[in-house]
């Protein structure tokens, strides 16, 4: 409620402003407008994907001089060449994106680099393009023949596509992309896990960022009329960078913090300094990088938290209501075969993590994977969920191979797992972790997520995540970050995730670690609840008790091989398994 | 293009290389070390070029400025901690580094400027204002931002960057200005005329990368900046302090782009902002050689040299497009050969 008021009076402001401040003012707001809409880019790229971009002003430039050139040269309207400029700048991103965006962090951040400046020396050196000195007498947007050539006009215009961004990109956050979004960035193999396409997802926020770019280009070079390659320098890009890093690189009205923040400065800068210092043109610069790192020092998480906290906190959010059940899968019939581990074998350079491993599993059966430490269990896992790929042997899930499939694919045939490390994205709710697991069983993508045409589907998606958290007895944590509960419990949101997914054979690696008794037994009781229910288990667990009171039956793992397979009585009186486990007897 | 051209192209290519090799090691190894792109290493190359060229005009370059300057506000900030430490033994190591150091520096500098003494002395005098600004930068930008995200880090080295590039156009003014060579003396080897400045320049990098290479294997506080570029919270437990490691790299650092400054000082007019550029293309040179290997990334920024050389013969406008662009394929090479999901460190 009370971040819908300040909303509201944001508006309003927004909305009076140009009628009330001079007209100077109303020219810097125009640039704050345009520069946000970059800056939002950033903020969904950078601050929340990770992936640093010194190149947006390349996608600003293209789309600018592409009206500028449509409009001046061919006489095209103004709102023709935004579809054709947005057109190239998509066709530019998806380029760029396709070739690098499977890069590791720094290589991608440094090609994004060589892009801008190579495009600046383009835009520079081009004839058609006017050269360095660029192309003036562009004409300025018109609607039904009211050309909107002041700055009070432009700004509406400006303004309310800003806003539009703004609140498009909020929306897409707040959903079912927007949790995988939010993995991206330091959980993208567990976003794989649940079925999330993590290099699409990646182009699309790198396509919606390149975008916003265009948007702001196409608005640049009609509200100034002239555009030149100097506005699309390495600069240009590193300054919106500063923006959204002192913004709030994670949060949406951190680009518009930043925005206003640094055009402000460095007008005030201008204005100031010269005549502090009765010279011109040297000091602005210094005292500029001055005051960003004093600013970064204080707050490294720029300002988008300092303000937040000076807004008044609302109650807080409100359990999800019931909504209609998600579709299910039908469970195989209870004994079937489920999966066959065949002769399974990886390596690590000469260490050998799992060799000429074999096992069964039927459908409806809890199967114990034991061992100890560094005896290869989380590598089986890994290899049955595609995490990595076995050297030799095959796997197969319902008598299909899956050992080739990428990660994604096999999440999609009902194989859902928890980490031995847990994988949680730290800064996000409970809820919304857990909701990640039923990714695969809703279906809205990104755009209908800007435009809020996923609400039921995200109702039912978050009562489904609010359902399965309630299963595993954290119905008080549902809002808390996930980061903030104890380590035993963030292993038990990991199981609740797991059961959001729907599975057919859940992976379980030590979910019992750092459990108390009470909350031991209470596990035990809802593995038995869900065997019973039809879901089969692979469980990988050192607590001995635990195990032998639940599991069907158990497979011995020591160095990577099978050492013993059967009964939990069997196994206990293997011999082999007891030299393993405590040492051979001299 | 006849053959004289081209082997003079590749010599200027590989006298360009040679320095642009140098800087990719500076920056790859602060990288390791601090998770900071070392953006300001471009101002070290230009203050020390500038500072060299204006000491053989006989005037006392503004790096003295900065050096003192800087040194006062990183000894003020280490005073603030101490006395917050309740710890104020450490204050003469303070004032002897911050304060005494580069105090002692500027004097030997305007000593020296009106007395045009011989170039060795002049260059080791630059050594000697340019190396000490390493260690304040640290202090002063970085080392309260220790462990920030690459992100943070970044923009903090833009910063740093631009209060450093403003300073040297305050102190450097705006005009290019270009030192002597060391010798002026020229060989011929068949076709081939080299000049004398040009095998310095390589030997000197060889010898650089040489020391370098003992410095990382044989010395402990080599081992120690290799132990923190694998592993920063290893190396802290094994009681490595984040803190030396990082101001030890930005030292060699900026040891690093004095020679660079003082080698390519008599090759090309340099200003204020010139570092910037040729930083920039030091770092294209780490990324051909894959930003992990030092020797790849040594070959990678030769071959920066030579592209550029020969591409400003054939299209000298293009000529920056062109080495930039030039990573896009390599780049593109890289994505196509290696195949892996990775997350960041949190």
């Amino acid at each position: 409620m009370a971040a819908r008021v300040t909303l509201a009076l944001f508006l309003v402001f927004m909305a009076l402003a140009p009628l009330l401040v001079p007209e100077f003012y109303v020219t810097l707001m125009n640039y704050i407008g345009m520069a946000t809409l970059v800056t939002l880019g950033l903020v969904l790229l950078t601050g929340v994907v990770g992936v640093m971009s010194f190149g947006q002003q390349a996608f600003t430039g293209l789309a600018a001089y592409t009206t500028a050139v449509l409009t001046t040269v061919y006489g095209v309207s103004p709102w023709v060449t935004l579809f054709a400029a947005l057109a190239l700048t998509a066709a530019l991103a998806l380029t760029l994106g396709f070739i690098t965006l499977r890069l590791s962090g720094h290589y991608l951040a440094i090609s994004t680099i060589a892009w801008g400046i190579a495009i600046y020396f383009v835009f520079g050196n081009l004839e058609i393009l006017g050269r360095y000195s660029g192309l003036d007498n562009i004409p300025p947007v018109s609607l039904f023949g009211w050309a909107l050539d002041t700055g009070r006009e432009s700004y509406y215009l400006i303004w309310i596509m800003t806003l539009a961004a703004l609140i498009a990109a909020r929306n897409l956050l707040d959903s079912r992309s927007g949790r995988a979004i939010r993995a991206l960035r330091f959980r993208s193999v567990m976003a794989e896990s649940y079925g999330v396409d993590t290099a699409m997802l990646k182009i699309i926020v790198f396509l919606y960022a390149a975008l916003l770019a265009g948007v702001s280009g196409w608005l640049y070079a009609h509200y100034l009329r002239f555009v030149a390659p100097h506005g699309f320098g390495v600069n240009a890009g590193i300054d919106y960078l500063f923006m959204a890093v002192v913004g709030g690189a994670s949060h949406v009205w951190g680009a518009v913090i930043g925005a206003s923040l640094l055009t402000l400065l460095r007008e005030w800068l201008n204005d100031l300094l010269p005549k502090l210092f009765q010279r011109t043109g040297n000091y602005e610069i210094v005292v500029f990088g001055v005051l960003m790192m004093l600013l970064l020092h204080r707050t490294r998480d720029g300002l988008a938290p300092v303000f937040a906290r000076l807004l008044p906190a609302g109650p807080g959010r409100a359990r999800p209501a019931e909504a209609p059940a998600l579709a299910r899968r039908e469970q195989p019939q209870s004994g079937e075969a489920l999966l066959e581990v065949r002769a399974a074998q990886k390596q690590f350079g000469g260490l050998v993590a799992v060799g000429n491993l074999s096992f069964e599993m039927k459908s409806g059966e809890i199967l114990g994977l034991i061992g100890p430490n560094g005896a290869g269990k989380s590598t089986v896992f890994n290899l049955i969920t595609g995490v990595l790929r076995a050297d030799e042997g095959e796997i197969r899930f319902r008598g299909e191979r899956i050992d080739r499939h990428p990660t994604k694919e096999i999440a999609a045939r009902g194989i859902c797992r928890t980490f031995q490390h847990v994988n949680l994205v730290s800064a996000m709710s409970v809820l919304d972790n857990v909701a990640l697991g039923a990714h695969l069983r809703g279906r809205r993508g990104t755009v209908a997520a800007m435009l809020r045409r996923d609400r039921a589907e995200e109702a039912q998606l978050l009562a489904e995540a609010a359902r399965q958290i309630d299963r595993v007895g954290l119905g008080s944590h549902l809002f808390e970050p996930a980061g903030s509960l104890p380590l035993g419990q963030q292993r038990v949101v990991e199981i609740a995730r797991a059961l959001c997914g729907d599975p057919l054979l859940l992976l379980l690696d030590e979910p019992a670690a750092g459990l108390r008794y009470g909350e031991k037994s209470a596990l035990a009781e809802l593995l038995r609840r869900l065997r019973a229910e039809g879901t089969s288990i692979l469980l990988v667990e050192h607590d001995m008790e635990f195990v032998m009171g639940l599991v069907d039956r158990l497979v011995v793992m020591d160095f990577g091989e099978k050492l013993a397979e059967g009964l939990p009585l069997e196994i206990q009186t293997n011999p082999a398994v007891v030299e393993a486990y405590l040492g051979g007897i001299e | 293009m006849s053959f004289d051209i081209v082997l003079w192209l590749v010599q200027d290519g590989i006298v360009n290389g040679a320095i642009y090799a140098l800087l990719a090691l500076a920056l790859l190894l602060v990288f390791a070390v601090t998770r900071a792109i070392f953006v300001p290493q471009g101002e070290f190359i230009s203050y020390a070029a500038l500072s060299l060229a204006l000491l053989q005009a006989g005037k006392l370059p503004g790096t003295v400025y900065v050096l003192v300057g800087g040194g006062a506000i990183a000894a003020l900030l280490d005073i603030a901690v101490a006395l917050r430490d309740k710890a104020p033994g450490r204050l003469p190591r303070i004032l002897a580094v911050y304060v005494l150091l580069p105090l002692a520096m500027a004097g030997i500098a305007w000593w020296a400027a009106p007395r045009k003494l011989d170039m060795w002395i002049q260059v080791l005098i630059v050594f000697g204002l340019v190396v000490p600004l390493g260690p304040i930068l640290y202090r002063v930008a970085y080392r309260p931002l220790a462990g920030a995200s690459v992100l943070v880090l970044f923009i903090i080295s833009m910063a740093a960057h631009y209060v450093l590039t403003g300073l040297g156009l305050v102190f450097f003014g705006g005009e290019g200005l270009r030192s002597q060579a060391f010798s002026g003396a020229h060989f011929k080897i068949g076709v081939l005329n080299i000049s004398a400045q040009s095998v310095l320049v390589v030997l000197a990098t060889v010898l650089i990368m040489a020391s370098l290479w003992l410095f990382f294997e044989h010395s402990i506080y080599g081992k120690a900046l290799r132990a923190t570029a694998i592993n920063r919270v290893g190396a802290r437990l094994v009681g490595i302090p984040a803190e030396l490691s990082g101001s030890l790299a930005l030292t060699l650092a900026a040891f690093i782009g004095a020679v660079s400054g003082v080698l390519i000082a008599p090759i090309t007019t340099i200003y204020y902002d010139t570092g910037f550029l040729i930083g920039l293309k030091g770092f294209v040179g780490a990324i051909l050689g894959g930003m992990g290997s030092y020797p790849l990334a040594a070959i990678g920024a030769v071959g920066v040299g030579l592209l550029e050389s020969f591409s400003s013969f054939w299209a000298s406008a293009f000529k920056e497009s062109i080495v930039f662009t030039i990573i896009i394929p390599v780049l593109v090479w890289r994505s196509l050969t290696t195949r892996h999901v990775e997350d960041e460190e949190e």
